[in-house]
């Protein structure tokens, strides 16, 4: 490979062509600081708008001073990182940023894991000339069922901008207006409920500042843990044992899983259990619907559909109902893992409890923003009363730990309450990419073949690549199998799958980068991909420690359709966990 | 921006889809097409950028981003007769500042605002070109020159 | 008999189409339309004493010409061959009539390259265009020279972008030529947004064809076939004679397919700006040209690497193409030898502010400021004191009294703390407050900054607010030290040019004007008498009579007082509009 050698702090390097100064002075160990820049690797996504000048450097010969993150090296360059006019210049572009930024850092929902204020603090800030008759860009609040929009806090890094356009294709968000006043908002400034937006929530993940958040469910779960009146339940998703240790200082890729039910036991919910058991649920119910339009369709049905697309993620839902409402009776009707427990928790166990569905509460931990935004659908009501209640993300659930003085570390492991909290390990691969699809495939296998799979890990199916796909082998019937994470790369299959270009029996897609492991509702990865790889990696940990990886053999399944539910897709199985998708592509955005 | 909801009329929205046509539906032609629904519309409302973002297959907050940043679209209907300042340096020095501030005291506007009744709306505009007339002023496409403040009202005048 | 009428837009605005209708009728009347022929040109140049009607082939050159004009200019000159004295320029000195241009003030240092056909052509007509050598340089350079021989020509004239950075003409297409692609991209940039600059308007309204054949050769020299011409939405005259032109180009074979047999294709669209004066700015405008908003990006890659649709993509602006074709005819040593030792050949400038004669010039590379403002310019208006010349727009800064003798060149403007710019010069005299000056260009480029980078987005505001303070006189010292590093930063810390040039403005009024910001903010006072807040309009009770004209004519009733008594200002009320001074015979009111 063709190499360049140049000076960084008057330390010699030799990087390869095409290298920035900013990665070049890396491999140096020189942490030059950055704010827009972002480089998410893995995922193909590099935010370089070189727009917050503060990784300016002083390169010999140049008149300005350069932005490190968007300048190539050249040979013989002389790179200064740390003079008198880099530290002025850069203090200086720091204070002014800080000039338009809201000063009520105390009371930010940021605050604390706010890039903005790191920097303020690495930069030694202590004041900002002229405030006091400094205008600032003031811009209505945007509260929508997921995210809170706080935009006078936007400081234009556009890393949301490049996630929300260039990797999920969503395009709710756009840089707006000129100067001064320009932003990053939606159409004519509307409220993100008016545009397509499908609150996956990867805007709020790599926001540096407080400009995008989560809506705060927490203050209400607190009031019903307080009230005696109320029976109160928490569900867990898969992929949240694997990062929520990440907020205690833990490793990426710890397994909290006995740690997190402990906590939950101490915070005084009645009933710790799992959406890993809805997940397995969720298998009995889609694997049936897929084998049963697959048979139909090979015995010749035309007016079956096939592929059948995976419906688990809220984020996938909204953007099929925004972009392929031609295409609403493709994906499987199964509700997803949230909303059949709430379903089952609120009728099924409530029966089981002897109470009404108003005198409990069911609250959902979720990696994911969308999952607030599902909970409240008008579809999921009954009479009013929503199958789930509110649902908190892992950093909320995270805060809701510290704030009730629990000590996380030093818990001891605590095992679900039953029987809603048993799970197999199918249905903890619900959290990483192509994990729903392997576990549909092990049971699907199963029924369909009526053979026991030998292997049980279909590696074929894992990967962090954007779109993948692999041939099943279902004892002499080749099952096509297709997989998507971001949704700009489920647009790129879907788009393929309009034109009838594809053979695909089965699509499992989910809007976050890695699946449910990197959702909006996760801890801030700050732009390091390795932090996904290593929780992807500790739920296929989790998966291999069960002894039941099936989600057909789960028994307390097996008795919820004995007791409950009769058999997979039965009536009473329609009624409580299956949905129907609107054509949300003509909803009128301005009003 | 403010707002003002639109009904457009289905032969509208079908001219503004020839519009689109006529630039084959290319996303890069945004800006010919945007000046060109403008010139048909008078103004740029949501549903036209609605419109237009389909028909070119791009977002419309992309298309809306683009119209907030230039200053010639604009998402309000001009007044029946768009006055418009120039505000150049060669205007400048030459005083333009104090005309721009008598049209603003009589029509009782700001700048790029519409009066009430739909007749002026006032904006500026940077050098059109004819500093030897400096201070300029036009209204639609009469030009004015060596306006001073004295001579707004006479101006204004012409068109009641 | 040719009758020449500018059909510029200032001249225009002075109702020029009506003198060509009434000049054609009259003409018709007397049944002369067989004998002469009434022409509309683009701009002379003169518009200080516009509109203009010059007759060939005696070279009168009128002045000042109404509609009303016309019957007199046809009977008398065209029938009787006698001049209309009362329309002919009259010299300043020695109050003499000047019938040719030659000998006026105005036009005498005056060397017309770009601007060579303006005024002499009808731009509607290509056969004018033909007739004064259009498209000659580019049969030349198809039939005889190969490509990097004709770069080799433009490197050897030594011609630099005349958009405002300088920047060698011949080595940026050597470098568009050298990179490899299967298309690549020839663009005129004509979005001109400079405010008070109207030479590229000025060449597109008045010789449009030079500027298609000059990209035409750009396309030839760099492997284009395909041009864009990034123009003013602003300017409709300019656009309706470039469709034209393209039309007409095309009908002769000198654009499209096979251009003149030589197996050469190359054609030209128009792409329209939509008011951003950051399009000026090379990446900016390409990603306009793409549809995008107009925020420019790093560089490199430069467009010659990676421009419109990621191709390479070479981008001159208008004046700059308007040199090329007669540099090919006239040969390199021919324009070399015009200009300074690092500047060559002419630079057009938009002259306009306190000066008798505003207009468009063209001079050679060397002349001075003095030479410019006092023999071409006219000097001061209404006899002033010069105070100050502003060069190179909103990027560029004020020079004074002691730069006039400097030879207006690229490195002689920087060195003096301006730049070239893309030639708008406006004069200002002694009324003119230095820090308002400042403060104008800044609220320009508030407004006009895109957005993208911090320095330039909230830099500039800050720098806004500050002068703002100082005129209002707010300010304090620390104001002015933290004016002049923010001024620092942000030259050296924004994005593009926009912003790396933005705090030139104030930095050279800091430094040529120093004392007039220590007035404003210690004895909170404006010198110039032009900022409002730190002036109060006073009635001197012993000069005024009561003659109640003051308190007529003031527009918001701020004036108070019995008729034959002295009167009284109330100064909450007063918004110092001046226009009770200009009403008061008696100077009883004065500024304080």
């Amino acid at each position: 490979m063709e190499t360049i050698k140049l000076t960084i702090d008057n330390r010699p390097v030799e990087v390869p062509v095409g290298t920035t100064v900013y990665k070049a002075a890396k491999t140096l160990g020189i942490d030059i600081p950055v704010l827009c820049y972002m480089d998410l690797h893995d995922l193909g996504i590099e935010n370089k708008p070189a727009g917050c000048r503060i990784c300016i450097v002083e390169i010999e010969g140049r008149r300005n001073l350069a932005p490190s993150c968007s300048t190539a090296c050249a040979n013989g360059m002389v790179v200064k990182t740390h003079t008198t006019r880099v530290i002025n210049a850069r203090r200086t572009v720091m204070e002014l940023i800080l000039s338009d930024h809201p000063k009520d850092c105390l009371t930010c929902p940021k605050s604390g894991r706010c890039e903005l204020q790191d920097m303020a603090v690495k930069l030694g800030i202590r004041n900002i000339p002229g405030q006091e008759y400094a205008e600032m860009s003031t811009y209505k609040k945007d509260f929508s069922p997921s995210i809170i929009r706080d935009v006078d806090k936007c400081i234009m890094c556009r890393r949301c901008e490049t996630m929300c356009n260039d990797f999920q294709t969503v395009g709710a968000l756009s840089a707006v207006n000129r100067g001064f006043m320009s932003v990053v908002a939606p159409a004519f400034e509307q409220d993100l409920e008016k545009s397509p937006c499908t609150y996956c929530g990867q805007c709020v993940a790599v926001c540096p500042t407080g400009a995008l958040t989560e809506v705060d469910h927490t203050p209400k779960v607190i009031r019903a843990l307080a009230d005696p009146t109320k029976t109160v339940i928490v569900q867990t998703a898969p992929a949240v044992r694997a990062a929520l240790g990440e907020e205690f200082g833990l490793e990426p890729g710890t397994s909290v899983t006995g740690k997190m039910v402990a906590a939950l036991r101490q915070l005084g919910f009645d009933y710790i259990f799992d959406t890993d058991f809805a997940a397995d649920l969720t298998i009995m119910e889609e694997g049936t619907e897929l084998l049963t339009r697959l048979g139909k369709h090979l015995s010749g049905d035309k007016s079956v559909k096939l592929p059948i697309l995976t419906s688990c993620c809220p984020g996938w839902v909204g953007f099929f109902e925004h972009n392929y409402s031609d295409m609403l009776d493709v994906p499987s009707t199964a509700k997803s893992p949230q909303q059949m427990f709430g379903a089952i928790a609120k009728t099924y166990f409530a029966e089981k409890m002897g109470k009404k569905r108003e005198e409990l509460v069911v609250v959902s931990v979720m990696p994911c923003l969308a999952k607030k935004f599902e909970c409240q659908r008008d579809e999921f009501k009954v009479d009013g009363n929503p199958d789930v209640d509110y649902s908190i993300s892992t950093r909320e659930l995270a805060h809701l730990i510290k704030e009730f003085n629990v000590r996380f570390n030093e818990l001891p492991d605590e095992d679900f309450d039953r029987p809603l909290g048993e799970s197999t390990g199918a249905s903890i691969i619900f959290g990483a990419t192509g994990g729903v699809i392997e576990a549909a495939t092990r049971t699907a296998y199963e029924l369909h073949t009526g053979k026991k799979l030998e292997r049980l890990d279909f590696t074929e199916l894992r990967g962090m690549e954007g779109i993948r796909s692999a041939t099943i082998d279902f004892n002499g019937l080749p099952i096509n199998i297709g997989i998507a994470h971001g949704l700009g790369n489920a647009r790129k299959l879907l788009d393929e799958v309009r034109l009838g270009k594809t053979n695909y029996h089965a699509i499992e897609i989910m809007a976050c980068p890695g699946g449910c492991i990197g959702g909006g509702g996760q801890p801030l990865h700050h732009g390091d991909t390795s932090i996904l790889k290593a929780r992807t990696k500790a739920i296929y940990a989790e998966d291999t420690g069960k002894t039941i990886r099936k989600s057909h053999e789960n028994p307390y399944i097996i008795k919820l359709y004995e007791e409950f539910l009769g058999k997979p897709m039965s009536e009473k199985a329609h009624h409580l966990l299956h949905t129907h998708y609107f054509d949300k592509s003509k909803k009128d955005i301005f009003i | 921006m403010s707002h003002i909801k639109v009904e457009l009329k289905k032969e509208q929205v079908a001219k503004l889809k020839e519009i689109c046509k006529s630039f084959n539906n290319e996303a890069g032609e945004l800006i010919n097409v945007l000046h060109k629904s403008q010139e048909t519309f008078g103004y740029l409302p949501a549903e036209v950028q609605e419109i237009i973002a389909k028909e070119l297959n791009i977002s419309v907050a992309k298309v809306y981003g683009v119209v907030t940043f230039y200053s010639f679209f604009t998402m309000l209907p001009k007044g029946q007769h768009p006055i418009s300042i120039c505000t150049g340096t060669a205007c400048y020095v030459r005083g333009a500042e104090k005309v721009l501030d008598e049209f603003k005291r009589i029509l009782e506007v700001k700048v790029g605002e519409t009066t009430p009744d739909g007749k002026f709306s006032l904006s500026c505009l940077r050098c059109v070109g004819a500093c030897g007339l400096a201070p300029v002023v036009s209204v639609g496409e009469k030009i004015y020159g060596r306006v001073s403040p004295d001579g707004v009202k006479d101006i204004l005048k012409e068109y009641e | 008999m040719h009758l020449l009428v500018c059909g510029g837009t200032g001249c225009r605005a002075s109702a020029s189409d009506s003198i060509i209708e009434k000049l054609k009728s009259e003409i018709t009347a007397k049944g002369l339309q067989d004998e002469v022929q009434v022409i509309m040109t683009g701009c002379f140049g003169f518009c200080e004493k516009g509109p203009i009607v010059k007759i060939l082939p005696d070279n009168t050159f009128y002045t000042q010409v109404k509609p009303d004009d016309a019957a007199e200019i046809v009977a008398e000159h065209v029938i009787k061959g006698r001049k209309v004295n009362r329309l002919l320029y009259v010299d300043p000195e020695n109050k003499e009539h000047v019938s040719d241009s030659k000998h006026m003030g105005f036009y005498r240092k005056q060397i017309r390259i770009a601007l060579r056909n303006c005024g002499f052509i009808n731009p509607e007509n290509i056969d004018e265009a033909i007739a004064r050598d259009a498209y000659q340089a580019l049969g030349k350079v198809l039939a005889e020279y190969k490509p990097a021989e004709t770069i080799d020509i433009i490197k050897k004239s030594g011609l630099r972008g005349r958009g405002g950075g300088g920047f060698p003409t011949g080595l940026k297409w050597e470098i568009a030529s050298k990179n490899k692609a299967d298309q690549k991209y020839v663009v005129c940039n004509a979005d001109e947004g400079d405010p008070g600059a109207f030479m590229d308007r000025s060449v597109l309204e008045g010789d449009p064809h030079t500027v298609l054949e000059a990209m035409a050769i750009c396309g030839y020299c760099i492997g284009a076939t395909q041009g864009l011409i990034y123009i003013r939405a602003e300017y409709p005259l300019a656009i309706k004679r470039l469709k034209i032109a393209i039309e007409q180009a095309h009908e002769y074979g000198l654009l499209g397919k096979n251009i003149m047999g030589s197996g050469f294709d190359f054609d030209i669209t128009l792409r329209y700006g939509a008011g951003a004066f950051v399009c000026g700015e090379e990446t900016a405008l390409i990603h306009s040209m793409e549809g995008l908003r107009g925020e420019p990006t790093n560089k490199p890659p430069f467009p010659a690497e990676s421009g419109f649709l990621n191709k390479p993509t070479n981008v001159n602006n208008v004046e700059t193409f308007a040199s090329i074709p007669v540099i090919i005819l006239k040969g390199s040593e021919w324009f070399a030898s015009i200009g300074t030792e690092k500047s060559k050949g002419t630079k057009v400038f938009a002259l306009a502010g306190k000066i008798n004669n505003v207009g468009l010039i063209e001079v050679p590379m060397g002349t001075t400021l003095r030479e410019v403002i006092f023999e071409i310019g006219g000097g001061i208006k209404n006899g002033k004191k010069f105070k100050a010349v502003q060069t190179g727009g909103p990027s560029g800064g004020c020079l004074t009294e002691k730069h006039l003798d400097t030879p207006i060149d690229f490195d002689n403007l920087i060195a003096a703390g301006s730049m070239m710019g893309s030639g708008g010069m406006i004069v200002m005299d002694e009324d003119d407050c230095m820090v308002s000056v400042a403060k104008f260009f800044l609220d320009f480029t508030v407004e006009e900054s895109c957005g993208k980078c911090a320095p330039c987005r909230i830099g500039n505001k800050r720098l806004f607010e500050l002068l703002e303070r100082i005129t209002k006189g707010e300010g304090t010292m620390e104001d002015l030290e933290r004016l002049q590093n923010l001024c620092k930063v942000i030259k050296d810390t924004a994005l593009c040019g926009l912003g790396q040039t933005s705090p030139n403005p104030i930095l050279s009024t800091m430094d040529n004007f120093y004392n007039e910001y220590l007035a404003h903010v210690n004895d909170k006072k404006c010198p110039a008498g032009q900022c409002k807040s730190l002036m109060k309009y006073v009635i001197d009770p012993e000069a005024c009579v009561g003659c109640t004209a003051c308190a007529r004519n003031c527009p918001v009733n701020a004036i108070s007082g019995e008729r034959k008594k002295p009167h009284l200002i109330d100064t909450a009320i007063c918004i110092k509009c001046g226009a009770c001074i200009e009403k008061c015979k008696f100077n009883a009111i004065s500024i304080k």
